[in-house]
């Protein structure tokens, strides 16, 4: 079977980002709202994250994943939200048709009146390292380790290595130590941990897990199922120093190398996208550079925490729907936010002026008494880390005063 | 007296702290700069707690999120797993359902975080 039809507004992604949007959609009035997600269930990346820390900003309490996104799922569920499962978004193009597909109507072409993108994020996976070696079994990504522990319930290993000491990575080693399995160590490139000085107290050095910093895997050992991985020191350049290798017996591997925004389907709309993100350029609106598109949550840049992935949801949402309504304010003095000293990435990327902005942004290195300067205001923070984002606001006065580039810098002490 | 070396989550600043513990108390500590800092320092030397969170099996397959309604000492946390690796649930299960009631005796309940129909 084939269904053609127009759509008012077409979500693609049921994570917390696009639940999010399609809700605050459903509140502007829009009746006709499609979530489309490839899983099984929807809720995205949140029903396998089963700790706690969710929605401290968002809700002001402390919630697991689940139940997180459960709030979402069911709000959305009694607005009577069209969410269709199991259905695979192919392709997207310029006039705003959305060609998907699932197993129980086949092939789906629809004619959207606004898009908004809410694919999340995807893992980087081995192939991207380049680590020698066979391909025995017992390799996997946090993620996937991840969803066979805690939605399956499989035990993926019984002597696990980490390769990344990002939050994923350092929740994995906290969930695999409580049930029993031995984490071997927790191997990180950098001179610090890629995640949050909370997880590295309360995932490793609660269960007595090794933190080997400056050091990376340089050989996986094994031929049916992993044996053991070389791990080896770094130089400054990140390249190993030989006559430092060390050999961990392990049946595991677990990679925790990093997050990628999901933008085939932007860019083969020919969406815009920003190199330092990975994601599509977006103005404070959370508008692309396509007519009609918008975007939020992980897909525009990996954000730390779930409630401003929500936050940047409703923005989308709440866009789209002045957008169709024919109310959304058209982009007339567009500035140019330009990312300057310490600062990795910037969202969004492009003010309009139209409204107050926040600016959500991540330092490339550790200082400490850190000002914030942008535009020409300048914001105090104790200290700031990459793991974690930046949050500033400006207000519409102070947006409206701002000169035709806004330039972004983060100055400080270095912090070690 | 013993000396603890003890890293300050409460910002991002990440103090690292050198802590006098004696008889199980904090009596004093170094490089700290703020007071919530020799707050969480007595608490985490004194009477350390945890969010506590795991999966039990659900019968016919599966497994089903749950987590503690309250923060239990740190060092019971792998009791409370083997208690909770015992267990199994049948659908159907409701959303904050209770699954074990007064878990450890330590005066709070294990509830499911998902629901199962
Ligand atoms: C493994 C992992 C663990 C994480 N753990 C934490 C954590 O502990 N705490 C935290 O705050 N954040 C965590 N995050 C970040 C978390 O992803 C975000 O906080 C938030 O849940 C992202 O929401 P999202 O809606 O942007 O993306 P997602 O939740 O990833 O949702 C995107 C959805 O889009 C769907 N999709 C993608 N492409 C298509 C397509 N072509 N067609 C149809 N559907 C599609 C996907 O199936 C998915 O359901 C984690 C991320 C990952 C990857």
């Amino acid at each position: 079977m084939r269904v053609e039809g127009e759509v008012e507004l077409v979500v693609v992604g049921g994570g917390a980002a696009g639940l999010a949007a399609a809700l605050k959609a459903r509140e502007e009035g829009i009746e006709e709202i499609w979530v489309l997600d490839r899983n099984e269930r929807p809720g995205g990346i949140l029903p396998q994250c089963i700790h706690t820390g969710f929605g401290l900003h968002y809700f002001g309490e402390n919630l697991t994943g689940p139940e997180y996104i459960h709030r979402f799922i069911r709000r959305a569920r009694e607005e009577g939200i069209t969410i269709k499962l199991e259905t695979m978004v192919l392709r997207l193009t310029k006039e705003r048709e959305v060609v998907a597909v699932n197993p129980s109507e086949g092939l789906l072409k629809l004619k959207a009146g606004a898009v908004i993108l809410a694919m999340g994020c995807r893992e980087r996976p081995r192939g991207s390292l380049l680590i020698p070696g066979g391909r025995p079994a017992g390799i996997f990504t946090a993620g996937t380790a991840q969803r066979l522990l805690d939605l399956e319930g499989y035990l993926p290993g019984r002597e696990v290595v980490i390769l990344g000491s990002g939050d994923v990575g350092l929740i994995m080693a906290r969930r695999f130590a409580m049930e029993g399995v031995e984490v071997k160590a927790v191997v990180e490139l950098m001179p610090y941990p890629g995640g949050l000085g909370r997880n590295v107290v309360q995932c490793l050095e609660d269960f007595g897990i090794p933190l080997l910093l400056r050091r990376t895997v340089t050989h996986i050992h094994g031929r049916e199922r992993v044996e053991a991985v070389t791990v080896a020191e770094v130089d400054g350049e990140g390249n190993p120093i030989p006559g430092t290798e060390r050999k961990i017996p392990c049946d595991t591997l677990v990679l925790s190398v990093g997050l990628i925004p999901e933008n085939e389907l932007s860019e083969g709309a020919g969406i815009e996208l920003d190199e330092r993100t990975g994601g599509p350029f977006v103005d404070e609106f959370m508008r692309t550079s396509l007519e009609g598109f918008f975007a939020c949550g992980n897909v525009v840049t990996v954000f730390d925490l779930v409630d401003h992935v929500t936050l940047t949801g409703e923005r989308a949402g709440k866009s789209a729907s002045q957008y169709l309504k024919g109310e959304l304010p058209p982009p007339r003095r567009v500035r140019e936010v330009r990312p300057g000293e310490n600062v990795r990435l910037v969202v969004p990327q492009r003010v309009s002026g139209e409204g107050p902005v926040t600016f959500y942004l991540r330092v490339s290195r550790p200082l400490r008494e850190a000002r914030v300067e942008v535009g020409g205001k300048s914001f105090f923070r104790k200290a700031v880390r990459p793991p974690e984002m930046l949050t500033v606001e400006l207000g519409k006065e102070e947006v409206g005063g701002l000169g035709g580039e806004i330039p972004v810098r983060v100055l400080g002490k270095p912090l070690g | 007296m013993e000396v603890k070396e003890l890293t300050c989550v409460i910002c991002p600043l990440g103090c690292r702290a050198k802590v006098y513990v004696e008889g199980g108390r904090a009596v004093g500590w170094e490089h700290l700069e703020c007071k919530a800092g020799e707050e969480y320092v007595k608490r985490e030397v004194e009477r350390p707690l945890r969010d506590f969170f795991t999966v039990v099996r659900v019968k016919g397959g599966g497994v089903l999120p749950v987590r503690s309604t309250g923060p239990i000492p740190k060092e019971r946390l792998k009791e409370a797993v083997k208690e909770l690796a015992a267990v199994e649930v049948e659908g159907p299960v409701r959303m904050g359902e209770v699954v074990v009631k007064n878990l450890l005796g330590l005066g709070v309940d294990v509830v499911a975080t998902w629901e199962l129909e």
